[in-house]
């Protein structure tokens, strides 16, 4: 009746997974009943859960991100805690459970945090910085969030039921195979990644088409912000990366469900080619996740310093050659694996090339900043620290893309603080940077700049003194993903890496503390204007935060920079346009009702329930037919109501730009 | 140069600056558009399986191999079945676009019978496969076999499901803007699979059975 699923999945003789999970379902419940006690369920319903806007559905995107940070942080400091102490010792975290807390790091940090934010700031800001109502596909989008957030979810639940794999983040076989990983670990993780992977190639293709397809009249290719290219980058990787992570899994379930024979090691399968198609897709994912934040820090680094994007060609050309160029580098993931010199030095130097358009970005952001007016303000501070840390990160990168030192570096420590370096340094700051810019522009009031500057300095701080002593341990000889070790030479790193994490802890704790403060000192942080930080792109064009039709009347761009070439001309005052009726998408649960679907057919997968696999896909097939039998897929907002709210914010800038003229 | 000028070309792009542009695509534009760049991922993960076939057809691990086991003559048969169900898709398309619902239904339903058929066909292909002892278990071979054509098969059966609900979609709401549209994407992606199969026929049958 249920599979291989019984009582004994549940960890009850494992303290630490099942407290965990007893607080967490207890604060989801509270939550709850919170939500249906204040009457607040219609609302998130209505207004959230089946909404089709873009802001919506980018904030919750952002949302999910944030509370799966929490998550794979507390993963991280376990490890840099079990690390510190496990010398000549076993630590407090039993082999076994160490294993499923960096495998389920690895996958939260990648899939669930850092995908979630760049891809919740591109759907709130690239429709905007377009100067349109809506991307192209508003309920795909919804339908993209809602499996990401199965996917999310499928993670979680193997914490209590079950457990999850231990093989790493990227399962390589054939330590993935069923012979050597019997439990159910992987099958989370692959059904996980299969669900979630069909939501983030969804948001890809809609965002692609959003950018090419969607923009309003005047706004061309070469005079869209850096950031709606840098979209459209990481968006066309999306597309054509993310089918080959779901094939390469496919094939590993069929492996594992099926007896086939891809990667085992009988019967003619090749373990190879896993390593081959996975790093296929994962070389352009670390793209696909940095080139949105490279396209943040150019908005913001525009924006603070008071002038145009330096080298706005070669930033275009650039992006455009990364996203290439990502494709030609994978095989520098297992130089070691036996390829030979002929090939590792084509795929080294490959990988070298590739930080040329990354320094050409560097340079530009650097004489965007010469000469201009700097503001050091949070996402500014971010986008420095950004820019000292990645290159950093940057130069021991290209230092393991030569082989014969990848030889040495391989999976040490070494390459675990290259990449933190890079993501942590690159993607995070940017996501850090993006919502602290753009928060203001999605909820209306800005974020309190004191504890955001100390989010700011102890992150950064806490960074390097987490995974600098890493790079020093790597080159005394500690390989990566060790529960316990015997060299009492590593011990002090080890050390003061645990008190980075714990310095970062306090990063997090200011950015928790920045949000309520935040949040109960709104009315002074209003953003009244739409334009908090002087911004040069068309979401500051639009109050904060926006209509949901964003645009009364939809601009025409006439060059680039377009709000500030609209501010220096003062076109918005004037006189008032001829305000028409919008047609706008209907709300829509397809969404919600389809991930809910297909969370049971995940977790009917993972625990062999065949019944509950038919149930779920019927009902998900159910859910699309009801969707494409509705017969109004759009309500219209009246010329009046249009007229109401835009007047509204015309009288607001009119205030300020008087206000401005009288100084 | 003027100083206009410069204001209005902060970027110094020059004559890129001249381009314009007009504005939102229409409805069906955009959702063409956005079905073809779903078409081309799926063609990368079919990519992928061709791939794994390509690496894997001679892993037979002493097991059968390819020119073993094909039988040409009924692949031949799938083939001008799946073609001709592709021809019959195009007088479907045609019939909605001028909105004929008798020949509509007709030839969506020769359609979903001739995609019937193929399935038939590629299902007692399989079936004898595994009763035969070659099935995808026995080597890394029959694995990428059975995955690349199951794959199709997959999609094969997920058009006419589709079709299914296309033809009671029509039979219920008539010719309406988004049901047409639907019909184009629905369109794009069985002509698709035969693009797919042309691929099938020839890496897997025909390359197949020269090893």
């Amino acid at each position: 009746m249920f599979g291989k699923l019984s009582w004994s999945a549940v960890p009850f003789d494992q303290p630490i997974p099942l407290l965990t999970g007893a607080v967490v379902i207890a604060a989801i419940l509270a939550v709850l009943l919170w939500v249906v006690v204040r009457g607040h369920l219609p609302y998130l319903w209505r207004e959230w859960i089946t909404s089709v806007d873009h802001k919506r559905i980018g904030v919750m995107y952002t949302l999910l991100a944030s509370v799966m940070l929490l998550r794979g942080f507390a993963d991280a400091i376990m490890m840099r805690a079990q690390q510190a102490l496990a010398f000549q010792s076993n630590g407090f975290l039993p082999p076994e459970h160490y294993n499923q807390i960096f495998s389920a790091h690895g996958t939260i940090m990648i899939f669930f945090v850092a995908m979630p934010f760049v891809i919740g700031l591109m759907n709130l800001v690239v429709p905007l910085q377009l100067g349109v109502r809506d991307v192209a596909f508003p309920t795909l989008n919804s339908v993209g969030f809602w499996l990401t957030a199965t996917g999310a979810l499928l993670v979680n639940v193997s914490l209590v039921v079950g457990e999850f794999a231990r093989t790493g983040w990227l399962p390589y076989p054939p330590l993935s195979e069923l012979t050597y990983s019997p439990g159910v670990g992987v099958d989370y993780y692959t059904w996980s990644l299969e669900i979630s992977g069909v939501g983030t190639l969804v948001a890809g293709i809609n965002l692609v088409v959003t950018v090419l397809k969607i923009r309003t009249r005047g706004m061309t290719y070469m005079r869209m912000p850096i950031f709606c290219w840098t979209t459209l980058a990481a968006n066309l990787l999306i597309v054509a990366a993310f089918p080959i992570l779901t094939a390469t899994l496919a094939m590993l379930i069929l492996d594992r469900y099926l007896g086939f024979h891809f990667f085992t090691n009988e019967a003619g399968g090749n373990v190879m080619m896993f390593m081959n198609l996975i790093w296929a897709w994962g070389h352009p994912e670390v793209y696909i996740l940095v080139l949105p934040a490279f396209g943040v820090f150019s908005e913001v680094v525009s924006t603070f310093s008071g002038k145009p994007l330096f080298g706005y060609r070669s930033m275009v050309l650039a992006t455009m050659a990364i996203c290439v160029i990502s494709f030609t580098v994978w095989l520098h993931h297992f130089f070691t694996m036996g390829a030979g010199p002929d090939v590792n030095a084509i795929f080294g130097i490959a990988s070298m090339i590739i930080a040329v358009p990354t320094g050409v970005k560097i340079y530009n952001w650097l004489f965007t900043m010469f000469g201009g007016r700097i503001r050091f303000t949070t996402p500014m501070l971010w986008a420095i620290g950004f820019m000292v840390t990645f290159i950093i990160g940057g130069l021991t990168g290209v230092l393991v893309a030569v082989p014969p030192a990848d030889f040495l570096l391989h999976n040490s420590l070494f390459l675990v603080a290259h990449f933190h370096n890079v993501i942590i340094g690159g993607v995070l700051f940017g996501a850090f940077a993006g919502y602290t810019y753009w928060f203001p522009k999605a909820f209306g009031f800005r974020l309190h700049e004191g504890w955001g500057k100390g989010a700011f300095w102890c992150w950064l701080i806490g960074f390097y003194v987490a995974f600098f002593p890493l790079y020093a341990v790597g080159f005394l000889g500690m390989t990566r993903r060790m529960q316990h070790y015997d060299v009492a030479a590593w011990t002090p790193w080890l050390h003061i890496a645990s008190v980075g994490a714990v310095i970062i802890l306090a990063g997090i704790i200011c950015q928790i503390m920045q949000l309520v403060v935040s949040i109960r000192e709104r009315e002074s942080l209003r953003d009244l204007t739409g334009d908090p930080w002087d911004g040069r792109s068309l979401e500051w064009s639009v109050s904060s935060p926006p209509p949901v039709f964003n645009f009364a009347v939809m601009p025409d761009v006439t060059g680039e920079d377009a709000y500030w070439s609209i501010k220096r001309r003062a076109q918005e005052q004037a006189r008032e346009p001829d305000y028409k009726p919008i047609e706008l998408p209907r709300n829509s649960p397809t969404g919600f009702v389809c991930a809910f679907f297909a969370t049971f057919v995940g977790f009917a997968m993972i625990w062999h329930i065949w019944w509950m696999v038919i149930l779920g896909l019927i009902g998900a097939y159910a859910t699309f037919v009801v969707f494409a039998w509705r017969d109004h897929d759009e309500y219209e907002i009246p010329a009046d109501e249009v007229a109401r709210v835009d007047r509204a914010n015309r009288a607001a800038r009119r205030d300020l730009v008087t206000a401005a003229g009288s100084i | 140069m003027s100083i206009a000028v410069a204001q209005d070309d902060p970027h110094h792009l020059g004559v890129l600056a001249m381009v314009t542009h007009e504005g939102l695509a229409p409805k069906r534009i955009v959702t063409g558009y956005g079905f073809w760049i779903f078409l081309l991922s799926d063609i990368v993960m079919f990519s992928c399986f061709f791939a794994a076939y390509a690496v894997l057809l001679g892993q037979t691990a002493g097991g059968p191999s390819g020119a073993q086991l094909f039988n040409l003559r009924n692949v031949a048969v799938e083939t001008g079945c799946l073609l001709f169900s592709s021809f019959t898709c195009g007088m479907a398309s045609i019939a909605s676009e001028e909105r004929n619902y008798f020949w509509f239904q007709i030839a969506m339903a020769v359609t979903c019978i001739f995609g019937l058929a193929f399935l038939w066909i590629e299902f007692h292909e399989f079936a004898d496969l595994v009763a035969r002892g070659a099935g995808p278990s026995r080597s890394a071979f029959l694995s990428a076999f059975f995955t690349l054509v199951g794959c199709h098969g997959g999609h094969v059966s997920a058009g006419i499901l589709w079709l299914l609900t296309m033809m009671a979609q029509v039979f219920a709401k008539g010719f309406r803007a988004d049901i047409q549209r639907r019909m184009l994407c629905f369109a794009l992606f069985w002509h698709a699979l035969d693009i797919i199969w042309v691929a099938v026929f020839s890496v897997v049958y025909l390359l197949g059975s020269a090893v």
